[in-house]
């Protein structure tokens, strides 16, 4: 099947649906690709570039016209009016908000696969276009807020002076948030992040950040209901939070969205106003409204007191070549999931929870929202037609029965003790100690030197050579004869032990 | 100062030197301390020992031929164990171990025998042992001779087994619980006869038994087993030296014994537990362990199947990757192109790791020795414990030669034969690339549901070739 990759016509777009790299790998599948010329010269993939890599070149009525249209934004009315009745469309198209968009699109009879919709589930993280996009603009934050800010990010001790580190807090350690958490920490800055879930706390450190949670002990004191207020008591502690940390950080980027809500406020304007001269904010979420009052969407705020207020709403547009490479490799790792047999062949699998999540319009109706996916899909498990081991009865030991076991044991090994001859007794007494001792030795053994244990011990009970030592020389015949051949074999035992433990430590290295 | 109070503290040394040993080799930095703390210890030993033989100790001295016949012993034997040693495959030292074991198995059985023949076979005669400990005598020769045998046809067995001379399916005879009963019973009879009347006749018999149940008790584990069944076996040579020490009344003997047998017995202890098994059930070999039915492959379903240049391009994108190898890496001897892989991959970056099951392969730690051998750095491989929570955050799982050491049955399935088995949760990380030669079943008979999961491909063939493969390919 041909694959169409038209030129995006929304203002200000860069990206594109195709790269050379991937028109490689969607002809592996079988595919044929035509690219609208210029398509991809916002992000520097000129047309040889695509011809090389095996695609054609064509118009965009003929990219719009193919059975299959890969795209990065929803298309306009004019667009639509280009597809093919029965074609695939595979783009963004924010489903939930443009329930406008989904009617049309079913209007016209195409198959409509939402990049937005892939389920967060760990088999469809290859196609989650969400996740490339912020990934991009949390760097991107970085950038921005490096050009608008004065300063240096990293502390200095130079010959002209000393230069303190900036300070960056970073709010919401979602995807956007980490990444820009790396990117700042790798400028050398002191960065700070906060976020409502705990459990992100590791992810922030293992990049480098300091993670600030809003400790909230009445929270947890009160337990049994009152969610209400708790939350307001949790909120009043967040917003102090952001409000110490507002008069102390350099920049701020805030990333915090809830999905299908406006952003949550973060920064009022007061805690804007209490910044120093020179701080710059960057606000990820002010195309919903922003988590910073002041933000305006796609613009660059100054206010009063000289705090840059950054609203940029395409930056993940505006690293335009990263940008479309991770959304086409998205877009070809869908395909994957599409083309079973490698053969070229679209095959939408209803019962595929990724597939049925990202279908949004197919045969004139408009199949979203789709049904819950289940996270944990466990596959089911036949029964098995005969329990076939009987589960052993291993409750814990009863304390006193094992009082009683080491009792009995304990008077056991005194009767028979006290009623054996002097020499058995210390016999005994030796073998028991050294049993203890055994026990303990190796009671810490690592893992993996197991096996070199087990062949010193090997070696070591060789020692058994003491005892045909001492009976080889008593003159009896059949004595020297059986003893001289356990000394024989013993050996073995002794020198192939040590030697092969020396081979096998050798080995081990760091 | 005699003769003999220099040999007995040479004796405290040289115990003392192989506690330290043992000691030493539960840490890699120790590790070759602890050789040469043994080597020390055995050198005194040996030495005291010799002087003791010469010198006349009570048996009043040593005829030359006795003394040729021990130097010419001891260089042979010498000799065989260095060449086996240098030449013996890392993949085959299960099978080198087990025949070591049933050198002091059969050591143990000749020592008894020789103390029967020395004290018991003599009657009135002899000058050995005083009367009053006659009858103590009697029951140190035949229990001697009875572990010492178990532990020979054991490991005859366990050897016969692991280097796949025989089947290592388990022997399912009829009764066979009754079998092992009744041999005990027969033994404890016969010990007891014994003592009270010192016969040869009985002496053979108990032989013959020992002889019998030792390969009985092996040959009725599974091949699944083996890594418990050959430090059992380790456990019992132990146990088979401290009884000719308590036969000899040598203390250096009956210390050695115990330390070997008690730490064998310990790690004995510690691979049940890593594969949820009753110890008492595998020590006394498959002891009430049911024959498994054979409804285990109800499970089946569609999978799917990868080539290696798929595999090399996912593993090119990871940022993390893990290793499970099992024993059939060991079989293929795909450690070396691993190795490679792993080298490859962690130049570009790729955080590559192996995850190692406690029971994998037919050995205790058989898996680390074969990734050492192949010059994996030893910090990148990880138990199962330390692997199993990061699994779920890992791009791309390999599982090189294993099957029963990942399967989710364990966990999901409580019907399953291995349900409640520690396993490597290997299904949680993004993708799981199979290799394996065939759908056949692992060596606990029972399908694994992993290979029917989304995200799990399957790579067939001999692993060692696909792995060879996939290099090419990065």
């Amino acid at each position: 099947m041909l694959i169409g990759v038209p030129r995006e016509t929304k203002p200000g777009e860069t990206r594109v649906a195709a790269t050379p790299a991937t028109v490689l790998q969607l002809l592996k599948l079988g595919y044929e690709v035509a690219v609208e010329a210029g398509a991809g010269a916002g992000s520097s993939f000129p047309d040889e570039a695509y011809i090389e890599a095996g695609a054609a070149i064509t118009t965009a009525e003929a990219a719009w016209g193919a059975p299959i249209v890969f795209h990065v934004n929803a298309p306009d009315d004019a667009q639509i009016a280009l597809l093919q009745p029965g074609a695939y469309l595979i783009s963004m198209m924010a489903p939930a908000q443009n329930p406008d968009l989904l009617a049309a699109l079913a209007g016209r009879g195409v198959t409509a696969l939402a990049m937005e919709a892939v389920p967060r589930i760990s088999r469809a993280q290859s196609m989650d276009v969400l996740s490339s996009m912020a990934n991009i603009a949390g760097y991107r934050a970085v950038v921005e807020a490096a050009n608008a800010f004065g300063r240096f990010f990293t502390g200095q001790v130079t010959a002209a002076g000393k230069v303190p580190p900036a300070k960056v807090l970073v709010a919401g350690a979602g995807v956007a948030g980490l990444a820009a958490i790396g990117a700042a920490g790798s400028m050398g800055a002191i960065v700070r992040a906060t976020d409502p879930r705990p459990e992100v706390a590791d992810q922030v450190k293992s990049l480098g950040g300091e993670y600030l949670s809003i400790e909230s002990p009445e929270a947890e004191v009160s337990a049994t209901g009152y969610a209400k207020e708790m939350g307001d008591d949790y909120k009043a502690r967040e917003a102090q939070l952001y409000a110490d940390q507002a008069k102390d950080v350099d920049i701020v980027i805030t990333t915090a969205l809830i999905p299908g809500r406006p952003a949550p406020r973060l920064l009022t304007a007061d805690m804007v106003a209490s910044m120093k001269p020179g701080s710059v904010i960057v606000d990820l979420a002010a195309a919903n409204g922003g988590n910073v009052e002041g933000s305006q969407p796609d613009e660059v705020v100054v206010t009063p007191n000289g705090v840059t207020i950054i609203g940029y709403t395409d930056l993940a547009g505006r690293l335009p070549a990263q940008a479309s490479q991770l959304y086409s490799t998205n877009l070809v790792n869908l395909m994957k999931l599409l083309t079973p047999g490698k053969d070229g062949e679209l095959v939408l699998t209803w019962d595929d929870v990724v597939q049925r999540a990202i279908t949004v319009a197919k045969d004139g109706e408009v199949t979203w929202p789709p049904p819950a996916v289940e996270v944990s899909a466990a596959p089911k498990i036949a029964p098995a037609t005969a329990p076939s081991a009987v589960p052993k009865d291993e409750s814990p030991p009863d304390p006193r029965r094992r009082y009683a076991l080491v009792g009995v044991a304990a008077a056991v090994l005194l009767l028979i003790t006290a009623a054996a001859p002097a020499q058995l007794t210390s016999n005994i007494t030796v073998f028991v100690l050294a049993i203890v001792i055994g026990f303990y030795v190796i009671g810490n053994v690592h893992h993996a030197l197991h096996t070199p244990l087990m062949s010193i011990t090997n070696a070591i009970s060789g020692i058994i050579i003491v005892g045909a030592l001492l009976q080889i020389g008593t003159g009896n015949t059949i004595v020297t004869i059986l003893a001289a051949i356990a000394i024989l074999i013993a050996s073995i035992n002794i020198f192939g032990g040590f030697a092969v433990t020396r081979r096998m430590l050798e080995m081990f290295q760091r | 100062m005699s003769i003999e109070s220099l040999a007995t503290g040479a004796y405290l040394v040289a115990a003392l030197l192989f506690i330290m040993s043992l000691a030493g080799l539960s840490k890699h930095e120790t590790g070759k301390q602890g050789i040469w703390y043994g080597i020390v210890g055995m050198g005194i030993a040996l030495i005291a020992t010799v002087a003791l033989a010469i010198e006349g100790g009570h048996h009043g001295g040593m005829t030359t031929i006795g003394i040729a016949l021990m130097i010419i012993a001891v260089i042979l034997g010498a000799a065989v164990g260095l060449w086996r040693a240098r030449v013996v495959e890392m993949t085959g030292m299960p099978e080198l171990i087990a025949l070591l074991h049933s050198f002091v198995g059969l050591a143990a059985v000749l020592v008894a025998w020789n103390g029967y023949i020395m004290v018991e076979a003599q009657g009135d005669a002899q000058t050995e042992i005083a009367p009053d400990l006659l009858g103590i005598h009697h029951g140190e020769v035949i229990v001697g001779l009875f572990i010492g045998a178990v532990t020979f046809t054991g490991s005859i067995v366990a050897y016969l087994k692991l280097s796949a001379k025989i089947s290592s399916k388990p022997m399912m005879l009829p009764g066979k619980n009754a079998l092992n009963i009744g041999a005990l019973v027969v033994l404890l009879g016969l010990t007891v006869w014994f003592v009270i009347t010192p016969d040869l006749w009985i002496l053979i018999v108990a032989t013959v038994v020992a002889l019998l149940l030792g390969w009985h008790l092996v040959a009725s584990i599974g091949g699944g087993d083996m890594p418990v069944v050959v430090s059992m076996l380790n456990s019992y040579s132990g146990w088979a030296a401290a009884a000719s020490g308590f036969l000899l009344n040598n203390n250096l003997l009956i210390i050695t014994g115990a330390l070997v047998g008690s730490s064998g017995a310990y790690l004995s202890y510690i691979m049940c537990q890593a594969m949820n098994r009753s110890f008492i059930s595998v020590i006394a070999g498959g002891f009430g362990m049911e024959a498994p039915s054979s409804g285990g492959d109800a499970e089946t379903g569609e999978y799917r199947e990868v080539t290696a240049e798929e595999v090399a391009e996912m593993l090119a994108g990871a940022s993390s990757v893990v290793i499970t190898p099992g024993y059939g890496m060991a079989v293929a001897q795909a450690q070396y192109p691993v190795a490679e892989i792993t080298r490859v991959l962690r130049e570009k970056g790729v955080n590559v790791r192996f995850g190692i099951h406690p029971v994998a392969g037919r050995l205790p730690g058989h898996m680390n020795v074969l990734l050492a051998e192949a010059k994996v750095p030893y910090d990148i491989v990880l138990e199962m414990d330390e692997i199993n929570d990061d699994l779920s955050d890992t791009d791309v799982v390999l599982v090189i030669g294993a099957n029963d050491t990942v399967n989710p049955a364990a966990e999901d399935d409580p019907t399953s034969p291995i349900a409640g088995m520690p396993v490597l949760r290997v299904w949680e990380a993004g993708n799981v690339i199979v290799f394996k030669r065939s759908m056949a079943v692992g060596y606990a008979g029972v399908q694994n549901p992993l290979f029917f999961r989304d995200n799990t491909s399957m790579l067939f063939g001999d692993a060692k070739e696909r792995v060879e493969d996939i290099l090419k390919a990065l």
